[in-house]
């Protein structure tokens, strides 16, 4: 049986949710087995999760599960993975799961691939598994031999697919450690999608001049309902906030459409960027580095060229 | 104060990147290696700030082979007082974080540090791995970090935002952006560091539950379409008919 935990930031479902869940149920189609998803502390909707794939959906209730601590969360679901003798783990590659997996992998004995960007194969009784690796350089192939197998799927590599109806919860009840973190405050950033989360992601660096250029920038955002990304000197000199900072040293990203709007496309850049599906580049040098990973370019300045994109894409918008 | 810091070395990241013709196998000649920007930058960087506040030892521990000693003692130029490296060349995550594991359950450490992340494989695993093995608290990603007597307080990024936590020594901790500005390294520390100890000790056997099968190269990109400045309703036509994401 393939379990997948589908993480709920502050109770909610979130499109990695999704996500996570049509990936566990296409590997247990190949496995030949079923899909039970499995839902820590309160969370709204869980049943939903039955449309992508889950014939069954868990919960383990209590309180003190949703304040997120890989100690206490990977003892649970260790415990949920022994009662319901799942022999492949599945769940999402974002800061929740980071913190989960590796102390998963430890307590199941299992082998662990953390950021697949493709369903596995199966090879026997072992998995193949895909990540990107060196900056989206190169591909690794891992085989995991493991008798249960853990594997973190990186956000935007397959597109949730609903394939059933939604189904009832039940409650699953396992023995709880007590956390040893205490949170104090949460701050977010409700009704933004996060960039690791971001279908389209439109980024814009240097070349804006100043702070109060970006107008054109939020603009063309929420025209194609995106997420606003820049590079590291633009948030360096706090012309933007830290978290829209991409790349080597920033937050590496994948969505389906990247527009860099006056970036130069330095290799560290890229580094966060290139796994991108599609990249757009709009700078004034012909000679910027970033068309050589570029699919669509425009060579001209941003100042004229980003409204009139703004004004193209809404003209799209009404007709279709 | 006893802190551990275990830094990895990672290929810079313009280094031109090839595999043995089997495609088994990293090619490493001719690339340059750097210490992980994340282990020197922020978690070396600020253990070494509380070590100088509060006083105590910071041990920068590598799991690598002889060729690594160069990053080794860049750290401890940085301001680490001591290194110590386990002999392998670890083949997994699970590897490394096994030998880290062996040697820190003997030491007693108040905190291990960690990089949230290294540049080339993203896995994120090592410290969580470590404080499994250990039965120690991990906070991920934190971006602040400071010590009040036992206990820690703690900012760390969450999925759409930031947490404020406390937790007592001991524990692990990954260290993100903001928990400290990059030192470069200035000529006392690189003469001292000559002299600092540096302890080599044996591995311990393990064998990952997961390997390697082979490095591919993605396709080459085919080259970049231009399209018109005044024309950006072919953009939008291209996206939406032939790229399919809009
Ligand atoms: C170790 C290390 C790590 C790094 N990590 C990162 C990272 O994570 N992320 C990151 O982004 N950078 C990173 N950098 C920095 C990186 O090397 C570049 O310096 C940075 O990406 C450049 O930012 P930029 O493209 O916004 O600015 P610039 O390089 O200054 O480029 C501005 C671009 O805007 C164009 N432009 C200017 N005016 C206009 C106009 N009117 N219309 C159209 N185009 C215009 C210019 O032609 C130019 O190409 C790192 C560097 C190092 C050494």
């Amino acid at each position: 049986m393939v379990l997948v935990f589908v993480e709920t930031p502050r109770g909610l479902l979130k499109k990695t949710a999704f996500e996570a869940v049509t990936y566990a149920k296409k590997t247990a189609d190949l496995l030949g087995t079923s899909c039970v998803a499995l839902t820590l502390g309160s969370v709204s909707n869980a049943g939903e999760l039955g449309r992508y794939g889950a014939s069954r959906v868990l919960n383990i209730p209590g309180d003190a599960l949703d304040q997120l601590d890989g100690q206490v969360f990977s003892a649970a679901i260790s415990e949920a993975v022994g009662k319901l003798e799942a022999s492949v783990v599945i769940l999402s590659h974002t800061s929740t799961g980071k913190t989960i997996a590796g102390r998963l992998a430890v307590r199941l004995n299992a082998g662990l691939i953390s950021g697949a960007s493709a369903l596995p194969t199966v090879a026997g009784s072992a998995l193949h598994i895909k990540k990107g690796v060196f900056s989206g350089k190169a591909v690794a192939e891992y085989e995991i031999k493991s008798a249960i197998k853990v594997i973190s799927l990186m956000g935007n590599a397959v597109k949730p697919e609903v394939s059933a109806d939604a189904v009832a919860v039940e409650p699953l009840s396992v023995t709880l450690t007590k956390s040893l973190i205490r949170v104090k405050a949460t701050k977010t950033q409700e009704g933004v999608v996060p960039l690791s989360e971001a279908e389209i992601v439109v980024s814009a660096g240097r070349g804006m001049k100043d702070p109060s250029n970006w107008g054109i920038i939020e603009d063309l955002a929420a025209t194609l309902g995106a997420t606003t990304a820049c590079s590291r000197p633009v948030a360096d000199s706090d012309w933007r906030p830290h978290h829209e900072h991409v790349g080597q040293t920033g937050i590496a990203i994948r969505p389906n459409l990247y527009i860099a709007v006056g970036i130069s496309g330095a290799i560290q850049h890229l580094a966060g960027v290139n796994s991108s599906k599609v990249i757009v580049v709009i700078n004034k040098d012909p000679e910027a580095p970033f068309f050589k990973a570029a699919d669509y370019g425009v060579v001209a300045d941003l100042f004229d060229v980003v409204p009139r994109l703004n004004d193209a894409i809404k003209k799209f918008k009404a007709a279709n | 104060m006893k802190l551990l810091v275990c830094i990895s070395q990672t290929p810079d990241t313009t280094a031109k990147i090839s595999f043995n013709p089997e495609g088994t196998d990293f090619n490493a000649a001719g690339v340059q290696f750097i210490m992980n920007p994340y282990d020197e930058w922020y978690a070396l960087v600020r253990a070494c700030e509380l070590r100088e506040t509060l006083g105590g030892t910071v041990v920068a521990l590598h799991v690598g082979t002889v060729a690594n000693e160069t990053t080794i003692r860049k750290a401890l130029a940085i301001g680490a007082d001591e290194a110590v490296r386990i002999n392998r060349d670890p083949k997994s995550a699970a590897d490394t974080a096994k030998q880290i594991a062996t040697y820190a359950a003997a030491e007693n450490f108040d905190i291990i540090f960690f990089g949230k992340e290294t540049i080339d494989y993203n896995g994120s695993e090592v410290g969580a791995m470590v404080a499994e093995y250990l039965q120690l608290p991990y906070v991920s990603f934190a971006s602040k970090l400071s010590l009040n007597g036992s206990t820690a307080t703690m900012e760390r990024d969450i999925e759409g935002g930031v947490e404020e936590l406390e937790v007592d020594l001991p524990f692990v901790v990954s260290a993100a952006k903001g928990m400290a500005e990059q030192r470069i390294p200035n000529m006392r520390g690189i003469m001292t560091a000559r002299t600092k100890p540096l302890t080599e000790i044996q591995p311990v056997d393990f064998e990952a539950p997961s390997t390697l099968v082979q490095f591919t190269l993605p396709p080459a990109k085919v080259g970049v379409k231009l399209i018109q400045p005044d024309d950006m309703d072919e953009l939008v036509r291209l996206l939406h008919e032939e790229a399919k994401v809009i």
